[in-house]
């Protein structure tokens, strides 16, 4: 009995941490904007959703995986020159608040956008990854949840190479270090801009492919960004490092208590609790686990 | 002596003019909406429009306190609008000997407490981390309404069915009567929120918005005034719940307060102009009136081929635009269009 119970704790504690690995990749879209140009980016979420209701129509189309993938790709790209173009950069040296605040209101552009253009019926995505369980010694995994989450895995470390070995990544930092002394030693910030958006997208696109084939390709993919944001939180917004160690205690946690504490309130309590979670810890941390800690000049 | 007297004339006759200049616009406004709406406006006007318009408008006030003046994003205005709503209809079932006005002003209190809970991480988190504890208020508060069936008289779904307005011995109960008794509520809070800017705990808001820092040195008592306006703001936001709930829909469920209730707030006060009274009232009458224009001119338009599907769609990605065009080329909003006709016309109408 008591050893049944320790198995199911763990069932559910992995089964957690593999889903806090693709939280962690919905927050990683939103931490590389946020480093780069301080923006909030809100439309992250309804990035995920074009990009998966895009890819789903493509492949309904009979086009094979890489070339819908690529076209995809492409378009995502588009968008977020578009974005820099005609959102950002109207807006250079507006304040922060401002600024989230555009990027939801793109937020309902492109969410509108793409189920204007895709429809809105629910889409099955099928990635070719088997979903039977297999099992580690006593406990039984989703073969789907370590698939996805080495998948996330792989990328959020290709990003970190990215960031601290290429020259490019080495740009990207100094931008978000201090746009003016990067703008001064002759780095073009809006082709960087526009560079860490399409970033942004491509991650938009894995995470979009991974939860449109958990969840379905429709509308409540773009809600992912309200499980990013305690991610966000928890790991500092600036920081690739603390998406991925918020991802796995978010995940974790929000699992365990759904499941051994959410019947004693009648459930449902996944909506809210990842956000206590986060606060709680906020308040003892509050620039996350990894944040800078900004000192202030007037 | 007569130059004296003819002097004290012309300084009489100064302040005369500025303050009737000064007063003609409100006073307009107010007759207008006393006296003239009431005998124009049908039944369908006031229902759909007038009444959404007043409760948003006040909702709007409230938020604009807290993120336009004070500088405070949140994400949870829907959730302070429920506890407001929630809160006045228990007043109202459980203790019946209690005034209905009162019961808004407690349903108003109880979402002040709330806004001071989650407000609290405010003392020690800036920006967007604050942005998030009251997206956390949003969750809670709605799953709260959902699950507890006790806040709504043991309705399986949290559904409440407010009960007949009632203040001093009268029953509002005509459309045209709740209009009378949601302006005047409206009014009065928009009127003290007015005054409240010009007092030196709402100069401390606008110091703490343009720079916490600096507001520090100079002696504002930065917590106090974050809770404050906390306070203040969910309480307006509160009250204007009730009068959603109360005059508006009457038959409310928790999911008509949701995130989409909260960002259509933050779009009103943006799109009206952050920190401005009179762009709250601006800004929720367009967002009021633009779907049904909308939806108009399209059927005008395109006749019926598009189904409400569509329509809706269009009116997101439209709303968006407008979202970004007023952030770009217009930050202050409805309210500084307004400031800038406003003297062309008074010219206007005074030159005759």
């Amino acid at each position: 009995m008591m050893a049944d119970q320790i198995q199911f704790f763990f069932e559910v504690l992995i089964g957690g941490l593999l889903s806090g690995v693709m939280y962690s990749l919905v927050a990683l879209g939103f931490v590389l904007i946020y480093k780069t140009s301080g923006v909030l980016n809100f439309a992250q979420g309804s990035m995920v959703l074009f990009a998966a209701l895009t890819f789903v129509q493509l492949r309904e189309k009979g086009l094979p995986f890489a070339v819908a993938f690529l076209i995809t790709l492409i378009l995502m790209a588009v968008l977020g020159i578009t974005v820099e173009r005609t959102v950002m950069r109207p807006l250079l040296n507006r304040s922060p608040i401002v600024l989230f605040l555009a990027t939801l209101g793109l937020s309902y552009i492109i969410e509108a956008g793409a189920q204007l253009i895709w429809g809105t019926q629910v889409h099955a995505l099928d990635l070719g990854i088997s979903d039977t369980p297999i099992q580690v010694g006593p406990v039984s995994i989703s073969q789907f949840d370590i698939s996805a989450a080495l998948i996330s895995g792989t990328l959020v470390a290709a990003l970190v190479f990215f960031f601290q070995r290429t020259r490019t990544g080495l740009t990207f930092r100094a931008v978000a270090d201090d746009p003016f002394a990067a703008l001064a030693v002759g780095l073009r910030l809006s082709r960087i801009w526009a560079l860490v958006w399409i970033t942004a997208g491509l991650i938009a696109l894995v995470a979009g492919l991974l939860w449109g084939a958990r969840l379905g390709v429709q509308f409540s993919l773009s809600l992912i960004v309200l499980k990013a944001f305690p991610v966000l939180v928890l790991g500092g917004f600036d920081s690739i490092l603390g998406t991925i160690v918020g991802g796995l205690i978010i995940g974790a946690t929000e699992k365990l208590a759904e499941v051994f504490v959410g019947p004693l309130f009648g459930g449902g309590i996944e909506t809210w609790f990842a956000y206590v979670v986060a606060l709680v810890f906020l308040l003892i941390r509050p620039t996350g686990l990894f944040g800078q800690k900004v000192v202030e000049r007037v | 002596m007569t130059s004296l007297s003819t002097v004290r004339q012309q300084v009489l006759a100064g302040i005369d003019s500025h303050l009737v200049r000064r007063l003609a616009g409100p006073l307009l406004i107010l007759l207008a909406a006393y006296g003239i709406v009431p005998l124009v406006a049908d039944q369908y006007v006031i229902e759909s429009l007038l009444l959404p318009f007043l409760s948003l408008s006040l909702a709007a006030v409230g938020l604009n306190l807290l993120t336009g003046s004070a500088g405070q994003l949140s994400l949870g205005t829907a959730a302070f609008m429920a506890v407001g709503a929630y809160g006045a209809y228990n007043v109202v079932l459980r203790l019946p000997w209690v005034p209905m006005l009162l019961a808004f002003v407690l349903g108003g209190i109880a979402a002040a407490a709330i806004g001071i809970v989650f407000g609290l991480p405010s003392l020690r988190l800036r920006g967007f981390y604050l942005a998030v504890s009251t997206l956390a208020a949003q969750f809670f508060v709605q799953w709260v309404f959902t699950k507890f069936s006790w806040f709504s008289n043991d309705n399986t779904s949290g559904v409440i069915t407010a009960p007949q307005l009632r203040a001093f011995g009268l029953v509002f109960s005509e459309p045209t009567a709740r209009y009378l008794f949601c302006l005047t509520v409206v009014m009065l809070l928009g009127l003290a929120a007015e005054r409240l800017l010009a007092t030196t705990t709402g100069k401390h808001f606008i110091a703490i918005r343009d720079n916490e820092l600096a507001a520090r040195i100079i002696g504002v008592p930065v917590l106090k005034t974050k809770i404050t306006a906390f306070a203040l703001s969910s309480f307006i936001i509160g009250v204007a719940g009730a009068l959603w709930a109360f005059a508006y829909i009457r038959t409310v469920e928790p999911h008509g307060f949701n995130l989409d209730r909260s960002f259509q707030i933050l779009f009103i006060i943006i799109i009206g102009g952050l920190g401005s009274i009179r762009g709250s009232f601006l800004g929720a009458a367009f967002i009021v009136v633009l779907p049904l224009v909308l939806s108009r001119l399209g059927s005008a338009i395109f006749g019926g081929i598009f189904d409400s599907g569509v329509v809706e769609m269009c009116q997101r990605m439209i709303i968006g635009v407008l979202i970004i065009l007023f952030l770009i080329l217009e930050p202050d909003g409805l309210a500084a269009v307004g400031r800038r006709l406003g003297p062309t016309l008074r010219r206007l109408l005074w030159r005759q």
